[in-house]
């Protein structure tokens, strides 16, 4: 399975860069979220995988034994989806708002900083 | 010595702080202050006689930078100069800028330079040194623009910082070059070990450095242009700054160095080649020049060439001669330089066709102007006369090609006559313009300085021998032996006198006899000056800078992306292709695939091509969430049940946000410009991120932290669930600091969404 996600974060970024190169801001929004995805993955993957083995202490014990998946990953990595839903959401408004100050959703008329607002 | 030096810090905001005074009836004040710091440097006089005066104030030990001064017969000479010309100048600005809306401003300024002026002279640690060096660099640049209005000043002020500048960077290297290799930055000890330097390995490169410094600040060819751009300064402050001060400071750098870096061929060949280009040049350019200040400007350059040039030769007579011509050439050329600002001032031009006859209406800056062009002349009774002769006496004795040497000095000479005619003789003679009957003689306080430096010329001039300890005192601290001076009028019938003879000869007969074409000189050779040069570099600057900054920094978002990327890819790239064993543990990385996995991946890959493939904005927002639940499903499967959760709640929430705030807008884009450009860039650095992801998954991990969490979150934290007691116990801090940063982020959409920007406003 490690190798399905090698190629899969792969694509992530790749795919995540190309869309941040596009003229619209739409398109670039989507790279964010597609590379965001793909980080996330990427340290879900380097933490090592595990199927089936949550990181949850079982009720009769009171620590966790055997084989676990790691859960420092998991904690980084949900903070992670939390911080980049902020960014995205900010991103999002922003661009709307550009939008309906410009009426244009191309990066190239925004290659000025004195565009005016 | 300490509080003398830094007497003029301290006064220079207080100009300003009482600029109402200064600007009112209490304009002579500042000049209280260079009169006494020339009072007690003359009270020193007598002390200097038996050796070097040192003080010594700990400043950063540390480093071994002390606030020490040495007070030799040299540097004796050039505070007296410093402060003697400087209580003229004072005066003569307190009349001559009077009324100006910023005289506090000025007296600031130039108080600020003499304190740097004369710690340049009596700093006896070559890193203090430095630091005064540049103090004059940047007050003067202060002085220069001082008429900030004037777009001219403007640029001549920067150009003479940036040649200055240049030369005191230079410098500050040879200085810490030489300080290196003699273990030690103080004068006093280098010069007690003088003659080790000369036979270093890197001896050139501190006679480059140390050259390339002084010869910038003493305006030697091909540096001299900044100086005739100067004069672009208020008139006091050419007088001061421009002919008897700042500008001598190159030579005196060079004095001061010839114990520890003179005496080598190197150090002739160079000095004399420089200096004499330097003075022929220059007197050349003189004579061709009808602007009063600059014609002056050039004589000052050509007497700082003639200073190096003796400075070069090196030998006893010629270091004398040095001495005296330093002082000699202070008192007549400020002299000259206040009498042009005084016709400046009253007839409000500076070209000598226009100025004639002015005897008769100011007859005391006739009388100043002629004896300060007689003694530039070297006429006998007065100074220069004293000076010239010494001149001809080294360069006779000179030990390589006397009399080539003594050529270049005669036409100089020569020249430089008849540049002291034009500038303080001919305004006075010939009839007097109807246009000018008018004038009258100007303010005390104008002509007196002016008239107490041509007595002094004519004083010393009679009676040389009044100077004779201060001449030997300057030769004896340049050669660091001690030197005797017999100044006299009268040496006999020899050669010295004929050479003399000849050069007021053949002036006369030039003056009387030969006008020069104005401005054809400049006409033809304009493009080829290094003045012109240093234009067109620093023009090809700007425009490379301008090019350079546009193609790196053109506000387009995409090429910075895509440069950035660029940039990660060949790093990384090098460093994985070249470092890093990739390899390929099929066992571990293929082993224990499923089917559903496969379904998983072939789905979110079909997902991710339709949100980047389609036109339609919501069919790649929901193929954006059909991803994000992929990525879901793989959190179930891969233990990871808090961030399925997270992501299905986050991804929900995104996708409906985007649908809300988004679905108003026109569609894409249809523009699709370099698309295989991005496209391979792209493939390149997914590519990349999936090898660096393979040799990282090689790597052994370590599993400590976890092990810790696993142990201790229920025995220290009650919580099952290790994930959560994580972010809420252990790592509870963080989480708050997460929650600040999404109210942030709240805060901002919030305000975003309020905005309400009309159409009107827009522009």
């Amino acid at each position: 399975m490690e190798l399905l996600l090698l190629i899969l974060i792969g694509v992530f970024y790749a795919t995540g860069i190309f869309m941040m190169l596009r003229r619209s801001m739409v398109k670039l929004l989507i790279g964010i979220i597609l590379l965001g995805n793909g980080a996330n993955l990427l340290i879900f993957l380097l933490g090592g995988i595990t199927r089936g083995k949550p990181p949850i202490i079982p009720e009769a014990e009171k620590a966790l034994t055997g084989a676990y998946a790691d859960p420092v990953p998991q904690a980084l990595i949900l903070t992670a989806i939390v911080i980049s839903f902020g960014l995205q959401s900010f991103a999002i408004v922003l661009l709307k708002r550009v939008h309906v100050l410009i009426q244009s959703d191309d990066l190239n008329d925004l290659n000025t900083p004195d565009t005016s607002i | 010595m300490l509080i003398a030096v830094l007497l003029g810090f301290v006064f220079a905001p207080l100009w300003n702080l009482l600029g109402r005074w200064i600007k009112g009836s209490f304009s002579w004040l500042p000049a209280l202050l260079p009169a006494g710091l020339f009072l007690y440097f003359a009270s020193l006089y007598p002390v200097t006689q038996n050796g070097p005066l040192l003080t010594s104030t700990p400043w950063i030990p540390s480093m071994g930078v002390n606030l020490d001064f040495r007070l030799d017969g040299l540097s004796l000479l050039f505070a007296l100069l410093i402060t003697g010309i400087g209580t003229g100048v004072f005066i003569y600005a307190s009349y001559y800028l009077k009324g100006h809306r910023h005289l506090d401003r000025f007296f600031a300024y130039i108080s600020f330079f003499m304190a740097s002026m004369l710690g340049v002279v009596l700093a006896d640690n070559l890193l203090l040194l430095i630091i005064f060096w540049e103090l004059t660099s940047i007050s003067s640049y202060f002085l220069i623009g001082f008429d900030h209005e004037a777009a001219k000043s403007r640029r001549n002020a920067l150009q003479a910082l940036v040649i200055t500048g240049l030369g005191g960077f230079l410098l500050l290297a040879g200085f810490v070059l030489i300080g290196t290799v003699a273990e030690s930055f103080s004068i006093a000890q280098l010069l007690g070990t003088a003659g080790s330097l000369q036979n270093h390995p890197l001896y050139g490169w501190m006679l480059a450095l140390v050259c390339a410094g002084a010869f910038t600040k003493s305006a030697q060819f091909p540096f001299h242009f900044w100086l005739p751009g100067a004069m672009a300064a208020p008139t006091p402050v050419s007088a001061y700054l421009h002919s008897a001060t700042m500008v001598k400071a190159g030579v005196y750098l060079l004095a001061r160095f010839t114990p520890m870096l003179g005496g080598t061929d190197y150090w002739q060949y160079t000095l004399i080649s420089f200096g004499g280009i330097t003075m022929l040049y220059s007197a050349f350019h003189a004579m061709h020049r009808k602007d009063l200040k600059e014609i002056l400007a050039y004589s000052t350059v050509a007497a700082l060439g003639m200073l190096v040039f003796l400075l070069g030769i090196g030998t006893q007579q010629a270091l004398l001669a040095a001495g005296v011509f330093i002082l000699t050439h202070a008192l007549y050329k400020a002299t000259l330089f206040l009498v042009a600002g005084m016709l400046d001032h009253e007839t409000g031009t500076r070209h000598i066709e226009k100025l004639r006859g002015l005897r008769k209406v100011m007859w005391p800056v006739a009388i100043a102007g002629g004896i300060a062009a007689l003694s530039s002349a070297g006429v006998p009774l007065t100074y220069g006369f004293i000076g010239k002769d010494l001149i001809y006496d080294a360069t006779l004795k000179a030990i390589n090609w006397p009399w080539v040497l003594t050529a270049v000095a005669l036409v100089t000479n020569i020249l430089v006559l008849y540049a002291g005619f034009q500038a303080g003789i001919r305004p006075f003679t010939g009839p007097l313009p109807d246009h000018h009957r008018t004038l009258h003689l100007p303010n005390a306080r104008l002509w007196l300085p002016a008239c107490v430096l041509a007595l002094l010329c004519l004083a010393f001039g009679i009676l040389p021998a009044l100077t004779n300890g201060l001449a030997g005192a300057v030769a004896s601290a340049i050669a660091n032996t001690p030197v005797d001076a017999h100044l006299a009028i009268w040496h006999g019938f020899n050669t010295v006198l004929a050479l003399s003879g000849l050069t007021l000869l053949a002036g006369f007969l030039l003056y009387g006899w030969f006008a020069p074409p104005e401005g054809k000189l400049q006409q033809r050779w304009e493009h080829l000056s290094p003045e012109s040069l240093y234009r067109k570099a620093g023009q090809g600057f700007t425009w490379f800078a301008g090019k350079y900054t546009r193609l790196l920094h053109n506000g387009n978002l995409r090429s910075y992306v895509f440069s950035i990327i660029t940039f990660i890819i060949l790093l990384l790239g090098t460093k994985i292709l070249t470092g890093v064993h990739l390899y390929f543990d099929r066992r571990a990385v293929v082993g224990g695939l499923r089917l559903y996995d496969v379904v998983i991946f072939v789905v979110t890959l079909a997902a991710i091509w339709k949100s980047i493939s389609t036109n339609s904005r919501i069919t790649a927002v929901a193929s954006l969430g059909v991803v994000g639940y992929c990525i879901c499903l793989l959190f179930v499967i891969y233990s990871a049940p808090d961030l399925a959760m997270t992501q299905f709640t986050i991804d929900t929430l995104t996708v409906v946000l985007f649908v809300l705030v988004l679905f108003r807008l026109p569609r894409f884009l249809r523009i699709n410009d370099k698309l295989w450009q991005d496209g391979i860039l792209a493939a390149l650095f997914g590519g990349l991120i999936s090898l660096i992801a393979l040799g990282a998954l090689n790597e052994p991990t370590t599993k400590e932290t976890s092990e810790f969490y696993a142990e201790n979150a229920y025995l220290l934290a009650k919580g099952k669930n290790i994930v959560n007691v994580m972010l809420v116990d252990f790592r509870g801090f963080d989480t708050m600091i997460e929650i600040t940063v999404l109210s942030i982020a709240a805060l901002g959409v919030y305000s975003l969404m309020k905005l309400r920007i009309s159409s009107d406003n827009k522009e």
